[in-house]
């Protein structure tokens, strides 16, 4: 079991590094093929300002040794310098955004996979009840809709006519809104994949032996039941996970929270290469660690799941 | 008093498409340490009754009407936590299927130790020992790694053997074993069964054995029910029904089952026509439109249950009329059955 735990280990690291390296050199190469450049802007540069520029963050070599110059520094987490906010390093830059996604993707992980199983065991246990068919039709309608048009409804409605929060992140309660704007999709999500999987593992013979062992319904329910019905949502909270922690574009922007999402979009806005492979990478990087704590605690929590 | 009293016993599924009356008017009694056998084809409402003494059905299946009474308390409407006492601890009952019976995600043990947990004061290691104790009785060798396993772990018969083990473990007064050995394989079946009978005769409990094998209600039981379409047809002793059975529908059983001595060109018979589709019942007797010798009135009326010898009982026209021929029964003046 040990020795093949620690191939399988092996294998998904060589798979990681084989993924990200796929990633860079696409990302790079796309990025590069792209006619706009970091410097082109309103401001009318000469064309020794951008050659000094191009010579300085080094774009002047040929493609193939300016990628082979990007994949070294990456092996030591030097990400290079941003075009567009000058004197930062992409690092540095990733860092600062992330506290800030980091602060309120926690939070809307937490709820949303917290109250997504409570929710969605809910409606199975009531199937077809009022509780199952109000669950149901509030979480359709909420998968369904854009985030946009979520974040936008709460800025309009809370920020704007109640006036209970304020429609900026960084003021006190600010946080309230973005958090529930990019839990909410997540956590429909999970209630309708929990309600089917808890519906199907309810059906099942076992769940008749706890009965009869004498269990209370409580017990069979959040025992023998929960454990066994939870695995599709490990599989999907993963990724989700992943795209939380760094950050929603879209909430991020509506609620002018500084954080990766926000950052991502204003670096490809002005075609930063550096900051936009630098969040690509990392991004990448999230997922393939979120996908890995998953599958192992998949295995934690069936273990007639085999790794290999 | 018997230890179980089941009268009139009524269960129904209540389906889009009507109400089926799974289990319909089923009365038995059960002494202690005696073995029940009831035997019929599928869907004759046999595991029906087995769940419903335990009120373990699924909805939409309802128990309806009747009484069952364990020791004298009466279990139909009574409180959820009184029958959740009993359920584990002084009926206990084992499944068909040992393949999915078992949560999959927990270990033996835990499963086990959960019974015993639950219904005696014994603290954790103490539950422990006894969970042991309980797989080695099974017969499960190295019992203290299969307390670690996982019922995937473990084959179909070891599985069966298992749910014997923690059916067990709180030493009931009853085990309902509800066609154990169906999804076994022939060896295996007869291992579980010579398990049930050797643990039945040291530990002493009654069973109501639920099956649609007839050689194994020949081998282990005392008293044995014949159930049809959710009724009883005829009940009696193991010997009764099986030396002199007298409902159509038994002899039709019995006929079917292959002979090791017969003559190997020998056909078996089987029982003609189709089983019942239970939302349109008959309005007579349920097995007159399968019977060979159905006659008028099994056909417009219900037969009722009627002695044909010493604790010996048929619901049979057939049988009713042969008793008044011989002058065993009377009809009434208004051309019912006095019996």
């Amino acid at each position: 079991m040990s020795y093949k735990f620690g191939l399988y280990i092996l294998k998904r690291f060589g798979m990681a590094f084989l993924t990200i390296f796929i990633v860079i050199f696409m990302t790079f190469f796309i990025m590069h093929a792209i006619p706009a450049s970091p410097f082109s802007s309103e401001k009318a540069r000469t064309d020794a300002t951008i050659a000094a520029l191009e010579a300085k963050y080094g774009f002047d070599k040929p493609l193939p040794v300016q990628f082979v110059n990007y994949l070294r520094g990456v092996f030591v987490f030097d990400f290079g310098l941003s075009t567009a906010w000058v004197g930062y390093t992409v690092f540095d830059l990733i860092k600062g955004g992330l506290s800030y996604s980091m602060r309120i993707g926690f939070s809307a992980a937490f709820i949303a996979i917290v109250f997504g199983v409570l929710l969605g065991a809910l409606a199975a246990i009531n199937r077809d009840r009022w509780v199952d068919k109000i669950i149901q039709l509030i979480t359709t309608a909420l998968v369904s809709l854009p985030s946009f048009v979520v974040a936008t409804l709460f800025l309009l409605i809370f920020g704007l006519w109640l006036r209970w929060l304020p429609t900026i992140s960084t003021n006190p309660g600010g946080l309230v809104m973005p958090v529930a704007a990019l839990a909410l999709y997540p956590m429909a999500y999970i209630t309708r994949l929990e309600r089917s999987s808890m519906l199907d593992v309810l059906g099942q013979d076992f769940i008749r032996t706890a009965h009869a062992k004498g269990l209370s319904k409580f017990k069979v329910l959040f025992k023998h039941a929960l454990k066994c019905a939870v695995s599709p949502v490990i599989t999907y909270a993963g990724p989700m996970m992943a795209y939380i922690l760094t950050g929603s574009m879209v909430v991020e922007n509506i609620f002018s929270v500084p954080g990766l999402g926000r950052l991502f979009v204003n670096s490809m806005l002005r075609t930063d290469y550096m900051m936009i492979m630098g969040v690509t990478i990392f991004l990448t990087l999230m997922i393939v660690v979120m996908n890995f704590l998953s599958d192992v605690l998949y295995k934690i929590m069936d273990p007639r799941i085999d790794l290999e | 008093m018997a230890l179980l009293e089941v009268r009139d016993l009524k269960t129904s599924f209540f389906t889009p498409m009507g109400e089926i009356k799974a289990v319909d008017g089923v009365s038995f009694d059960l002494d202690k340490g005696r073995v029940l056998g009831i035997v019929g084809e599928s869907g004759s409402g046999k595991s029906v009754s087995a769940y419903s003494i335990l009120q373990i059905l699924t909805p939409p299946g309802k128990v309806v009407g009747g009484s069952v009474k364990f020791n004298g308390d009466e279990l139909v409407g009574a409180s959820e936590k009184k029958i959740r006492d009993i359920r584990g601890n002084r009926i206990s009952i084992i499944f068909q299927d040992p393949m999915t019976s078992l949560t999959p995600v927990f270990t033996i043990g835990n499963q086990l130790m959960e019974a015993i947990l639950l219904h005696t004061d014994r603290n954790k290691k103490e539950a422990r020992a006894r969970a042991v104790e309980m797989l080695g009785l099974v017969g499960i060798n190295d019992p203290e790694r299969r307390m670690g396993q996982y019922s995937f772990e473990l084959s179909g018969g070891m599985r069966q053997r298992v749910m014997i083990a923690m059916a067990l473990a709180c030493e009931p007064d009853i085990l309902i074993a509800d066609e154990p050995t169906t999804a076994l394989d022939v060896t295996i079946q007869a291992q579980i069964i010579e398990l049930m009978t050797e643990l039945q005769h040291k530990l002493g409990m009654a069973i109501i054995m639920i099956t649609h094998d007839l050689g194994v209600i020949a081998s282990i039981c005392d008293e044995v029910i014949v159930m049809y379409a959710g009724k009883v047809c005829e009940r009696g002793t193991a010997d009764q029904i099986f030396y002199n059975p007298k409902h159509e529908y038994t002899k039709g059983l019995l006929r079917s089952i292959p002979n090791i001595e017969s003559d190997d060109k020998e056909r078996l018979i089987p029982i003609s026509g189709m089983p019942l589709d239970m939302l349109h019942m008959p309005a007579g007797c349920a097995f007159a439109p399968r019977c060979d010798r159905a006659m008028k009135i099994c056909l417009t009326s219900q037969p009722q249950e009627y002695f044909v010898a010493q604790d010996h009982i048929s619901a049979c026209w057939v049988n009713i009329q042969e008793g008044i021929q011989s002058g065993l029964i009377k009809l009434d003046e208004n051309g019912g059955v006095k019996v």
